[in-house]
């Protein structure tokens, strides 16, 4: 074949009848083994199955109504730092970019007397504005994401409660719930559905973010992309892909996702601790870690990202449910994020360096 | 030693024409009046070792870097990139050595990198997966690759393979001049075989390529232009039949040692991020 007197003879028509049979050649177990969530999938489920058979509540439909609020509001930020990671970044202030959004529009809507969807409109510019800066100072500088982001972490840190304590004069903006909107507001944002069992209305926000941001990854031109900047932005770039746009606009959308989990909690609790979300950014990273995405970048799925946070959420609660001691879920995350990186350095080496 | 003639002896005009081409990096001299010519369906080798401008030169014609003096021109229009992507609009593709594909990413991912065939529009806007995944199995055929699954992650192919992934890629995408930048120097012997029968292929299909290698042994067969770079500058430029083998080997072992200083010390530059 490789004979250049062949090579020459005009080109073979497309082999579509042959496609078919020729993909079922590739084994079943390769094919799973290929997909980045699959550990998290069998992990959530063993997980599920304890608790469901330990604890009474756990398996009842009132239990999933909490599991899942924990898992929906860890898993909206979770699924955006994924597909930053897969794009070859962190960012360490998602978790107190939540804090922060929260409170910019608490102090918009009780201090400033605007209307909760003005408030709510002009902190998702906010926070895109930020998320704007993390990614820009990221491809300027081409420092880490790691310190850039952890700069950035401590700086809202310090706003949050510099600026909270200044205008309210305690460490929490709250009376949220008389501004004119609020209600409207909070039924999109904030409410729960299927009563009696009030499942949170986070978790169908949930639910699309993950299909959408899973759609963008797997099919779309932006997708492409994401996965080529992180496995290789040297080879991305030179084949022609924008790579700073695509960093930027990730750093974006995390930042869009964590203030969107920072409007929900305001909105649902009509007030907002400044010290929110701080620690939090680390359980979104676990719970891409688990659910398959490499700190190296380049590999990894939303829909894992997603059973990730669904595994913190079960084991949170199942904990709860079991009636131990919480300090022990510290314990849990740690063992399940080892677990997860030892797999997933395997299945690294796997697609990798089989031959090179 | 002749200055680069123009035009390939029929009378047309060479497909790109490198006049006098400069670059520089704060005080160092990267690259210092070197021309050549790419004709049509013939392949210009770019020889020199280590360190003697070779990749600024390629950096240059594909766009990553732009030149501080002298002339690009393609069918005789002048030409200016911004970046490789204005490169790859005008028809020059680059297959960078070890940076051609990301190993982690599908065959067909890979090869549609930067390029998605796309169906639907607005919000609904996709990557055409079944097309994409026919076309690239359809331009592996023609290079001589029987592609099992398209899904396979590019890092688990060959090196030999990932060359010819990169080069059919640029060909799809309609390359008129395509620019090799050591595909064989990580290879085996066998491997380096098949990727020099895939330059001959490239000719063939009337794509001009520019060869960049350190290895006189690989682009004596394949060359129908021999430039030899050196510290820079353009130590001198023949064409097939003019050099034998024995001379352009003993003209590459020349300078050896001062070469290999030289690249130490931009290497250290290069390495500074900007």
């Amino acid at each position: 074949m490789t004979n250049p007197a062949t090579a020459a003879r005009p080109p073979t028509p497309p082999p579509t009848s042959v496609v078919d049979e020729r993909l079922a050649n590739v084994s079943l177990t390769t094919r799973l083994l290929r997909r980045p969530e699959i550990g998290a999938v069998l992990a959530a489920t063993v997980i599920g199955l304890f608790f469901v058979f330990t604890t009474d509540l756990f398996g009842t439909v009132d239990g999933a109504a909490n599991w899942t609020d924990v898992a929906s509001t860890l898993g909206i930020p979770a699924v955006a730092v994924a597909l930053l990671m897969i794009g070859g970044e962190f960012d360490l202030s998602a978790g107190v970019m939540t804090g922060t959004a929260g409170l910019f529009m608490g102090i918009l809507a009780t201090e400033l007397d605007m209307n909760m969807w003005v408030a709510i409109l002009l902190t998702l510019v906010f926070a895109a504005t930020i998320g704007f800066i993390n990614g820009y100072m990221v491809v300027k500088t081409k420092l880490p994401s790691f310190i850039v982001t952890l700069a950035t972490f401590f700086v809202l840190q310090g706003v949050n409660l510099g600026v909270t304590k200044a205008i309210t004069d305690t460490v929490r903006v709250a009376g949220l719930s008389e501004v004119p909107g609020y209600e409207s507001a909070n039924n999109v944002f904030g409410g729960t559905f299927w009563s009696p069992h009030d499942f949170r209305i986070s978790v169908l926000w949930w639910i699309a973010i993950t299909a959408l941001a899973t759609w963008v990854l797997a099919r779309t031109r932006v997708g492409n992309w994401i996965f080529g900047v992180g496995g290789d932005a040297v080879a991305a770039r030179n084949v022609g892909v924008p790579v700073p746009r695509v960093k930027i606009g990730l750093f974006m959308t995390t930042a869009l996702c964590s203030a969107l989990v920072g409007i929900m909690i305001a909105l649902r609790l009509a007030s907002m601790q400044a010290g929110q979300g701080i620690g939090d950014e680390f359980n979104y990273i676990i719970a891409a870690v688990v659910g398959g995405c490499l700190l190296t970048g380049g590999f990894g799925s939303a829909i894992g990202a997603s059973v990730g946070a669904l595994i913190i959420g079960m084991a949170f609660i199942g904990i709860q449910f079991s009636g131990w001691n919480t300090d022990w879920r510290f314990l849990f995350l740690g063992v399940i994020l080892l677990l997860a990186v030892l797999v997933n350095n395997f299945v690294r080496r796997s697609a990798e360096g089989a031959r090179k | 030693m002749t200055a680069p003639e123009a035009g390939n002896g029929n009378g047309k005009a060479p497909l790109l024409e490198i006049d006098n081409l400069s670059k520089y990096f704060g005080n160092v001299i990267a690259l210092k009046d070197v021309s050549a010519v790419v004709n049509e369906g013939e392949v210009t080798c770019v020889l020199g070792d280590n360190g003697a401008g070779k990749s600024t030169f390629i950096k240059v014609l594909s766009g990553v870097h732009k030149q501080d003096d002298g002339e690009l021109r393609m069918d005789g229009e002048k030409l200016s990139f911004g970046s490789p992507r204005e490169a790859k609009e005008r028809g020059i593709a680059t297959v960078f050595q070890d940076l051609a594909t990301v190993p982690l990413m599908s065959i067909w991912r890979n090869f549609f990198l930067g390029s998605e065939p796309t169906v639907g529009v607005g919000p609904l806007r996709r990557i055409d997966i079944g097309e994409a995944k026919n076309t690239m199995r359809t331009e592996l055929k023609k290079m001589g690759i029987d592609v099992r699954d398209p899904d396979q992650p590019v890092g688990t192919l060959s090196g030999g393979e990932r060359q010819a992934v990169a080069i059919a890629r640029a060909m799809h995408f309609g390359a008129k001049v395509l620019i090799l930048d050591e595909p064989t120097s990580a290879l085996g012997v066998k491997q380096s075989g098949i990727v020099l029968r895939y330059i001959v292929h490239a000719r063939e299909r009337g794509v001009g390529v520019i060869f960049i290698s350190h290895n006189p042994h690989h682009a004596y067969p394949v060359g129908d232009h021999f430039v030899i770079l050196n510290r820079g500058k353009l130590q001198g430029s023949w064409k097939r039949g003019e050099i034998s083998r024995d001379e352009l080997v003993q003209l590459m072992a020349g300078g050896a040692e001062l070469d290999q200083l030289t690249h130490e010390l931009r290497q250290e530059l290069e390495q500074k991020p900007g």
